[in-house]
């Protein structure tokens, strides 16, 4: 059974969290994530979950903290946002290369500097590499969905690797919109509970965790790293099965919006998603034949997902809400040019930078990077990368 | 859709307004949207709030440039900030003011919406004991959107005062008073 509500995005985290009832739980608050370890704080006050909360005294901690208790076999989470996740970063990788299987709530915000509170996807594109699963949210809804589903993937015998479900700060964060939440349990069955195979606190084996690796070791855990994260791909495809199948609310690598017969697409992820849907819905209605994919997992990257999204798309604009400084485009723009190569090729291709630091991006600025693109596919000449909306 | 915007300073509760008519809203069955723009926050700062109300999910992220009503929770806002941009042909501005309908209507020189003004200071501190202006522009706001009717709003925001206020049932009386004083104070000049 499932209930109509209407929450933030932060609280509708958070109402997963209270549902998931994880052993640990340790975070440093951060806006425009502070609300969810508020939230998690009166839980526990209030005897709905039976979680360690850890209040630590830096992100780094947090993280350790995580660490140390995932690797203790204990279901472990935490939440941050930029800078927080920046001092994070270190650890991260230690999570990844442990095969913790830590879940993180991600409320994308700039980078500094300068200062900023907005949301854009630097952060959390800061550590693509680091080894972590990442999954975007368009709206509360999927930001509630994806944190259900996160523990199912990270945990799965083929994965044990860590989540990172991320949101846009203060867009979806902070606004409240209907939402659909499932009764808790449903949710706590299927979830289930956590198992692992090894763990420190297994009086039975004893294990080590993150030791110094030499190389003559070293590369055969990096191996090991790539077959987890590629075997993620089915067990995400598997566990967003079961989703479906209990709530009839169906998820994919990525979601394909009208792209039957499209000619000109975007490629976009998180809130800007809806934004752009919106702007397709105008356009198919004056007869432009647009269409929209939407990344949801960027990591595993869905590459053979978006070369066969494609169709018959003669001019694509890919999204990018971070500037990688490469210079030419951002981290999405290289790796969706990446998948078509050798799969999908001759689409004109634009990276656009957009949304940084909270600049609204709006179903009209939709509307006129489409124009552009009907240009680029009439043999207009386009740069390959730049930032739209900004003064200049 | 019925588009929104809600002009405050910060403090003065026209996020927390935003969100109770997103609530109020949501109890009809309707789908909704409420959300604050954070800028640099400081007490006094003007701030920007939003809904969308509309029978259809709703899907667009983004602010909100051509509303069909505008907020203004404090009247020395109007003229430093541009509080009627882009208000829809027909829309409404519904301001909280203590000044004469000719006054107003000066301050909104050029504006083709439909003025309502509502003294919501008065009314609060008449009802409530301190200045709250966010409850009596809910409902005209409310009133004006024509979301529900004056005997169901009061009946849905009887319930949601009591789940609000179930630590301090001692102020449900005066929240009631003020919303059933606004629908009735909130006057189209």
């Amino acid at each position: 059974m499932s209930r109509n509500d209407r929450m933030s995005g932060n609280e509708a985290v958070a109402t997963a969290i209270r549902q998931i009832n994880p052993d640990v739980i340790a975070a440093f608050p951060i806006t425009p994530s502070t609300e969810i370890p508020q939230y998690i704080s009166s839980f526990k006050a209030n005897g709905l979950i039976d979680t360690e909360f850890v209040a630590v005294e830096s992100e780094h901690s947090a993280m350790s903290a995580c660490i140390g208790a995932s690797a203790a076999g204990a279901r472990a989470m935490t939440a941050t946002s930029s800078a927080g996740m920046a001092l994070m970063y270190e650890l991260l990788y230690v999570a990844a290369s442990d095969r913790l299987p830590i879940v993180m709530a991600a409320v994308n915000r700039a980078l500094s500097g300068p200062i900023n509170i907005n949301a854009d996807h630097s952060d959390s594109m800061g550590a693509r590499d680091s080894g972590w699963i990442q999954i975007y949210s368009e709206n509360a809804q999927e930001a509630y969905d994806n944190m259900l589903m996160a523990h199912r993937i990270a945990e799965h015998p083929d994965v044990m690797l860590p989540v990172m479900v991320c949101q846009d700060g203060f867009i979806t964060s902070h606004a409240v919109e209907n939402i659909v939440i499932e009764d808790d349990g449903p949710v706590r069955g299927f979830i289930g509970s956590y198992s692992p195979e090894k763990y420190l606190l297994n009086p039975a084996e004893s294990l080590g965790v993150g030791p110094y690796s030499v190389s003559v070791y070293y590369m055969e855990i990096k191996r090991q790293q790539f077959e987890a994260m590629n075997s993620a791909r089915a067990v995400i495809a598997g566990v967003s099965e079961d989703f479906a199948a209990m709530t009839g609310r169906d998820y994919g690598m990525i979601e394909k919006y009208r792209m039957e017969g499209a000619e000109l697409a975007v490629i976009v992820m998180g809130s800007a998603a809806g934004t752009g849907k919106a702007a397709v819905d105008r356009l198919r209605g004056s007869g432009v034949k647009a269409g929209l994919v939407k990344l949801r997992v960027f990591r595993p990257f869905p590459d053979a997902e978006i070369a066969e999204a494609m169709g018959g798309v003669r001019a694509l604009g890919i999204m990018d809400r971070c500037d990688g400084f490469s210079a030419c485009g951002g981290p999405l723009g290289a790796e969706a040019r990446g998948a078509l190569y050798g799969r999908a090729e001759g689409i004109k291709t634009v990276n656009y930078v957009y949304g940084l630091g909270g600049r609204d991006m709006r179903v009209e600025d939709f509307e006129a990077l489409f124009a552009e693109l009907a240009r680029v596919r009439d043999g207009a000449e386009s740069l390959r990368c730049r930032y739209h909306g900004v003064r200049e | 859709m019925i588009e929104i915007r809600w002009h405050g300073r910060g403090g003065q509760g026209a996020k927390t307004a935003a969100l109770l008519l997103a609530d109020a809203a949501f109890e009809t069955g309707m789908y909704v949207q409420g959300f604050p723009e954070y800028g640099p926050e400081r007490m006094g700062a003007p701030i920007t709030a939003y809904n969308r109300l509309d029978d259809q999910p709703i899907r667009i992220h983004s602010n909100i440039y051509e509303p069909d009503i505008v907020v203004v929770v404090d009247q020395t806002l109007v003229g430093p900030v541009d509080v009627t941009s882009g208000l829809k042909k027909g829309g409404a501005v519904i301001v909280n003011t203590d000044l004469s309908p000719a006054e107003v209507r000066g301050m909104f020189k050029g504006c083709t919406g439909a003025i309502h003004a509502i003294d919501a200071r008065d009314i609060s501190l008449r009802s409530m004991g301190r200045n709250l202006p966010n409850t009596p522009l809910l409902a005209a706001v409310v009133k004006v959107a024509g979301i529900m009717g004056e005997d169901e709003f009061l009946k849905n925001m009887e319930g949601s005062f009591a789940h609000k206020f179930a630590a301090k049932p001692e102020v449900i009386k005066g929240n009631m008073l003020a919303i059933r004083e606004a629908w009735r104070g909130a006057v189209l000049i």
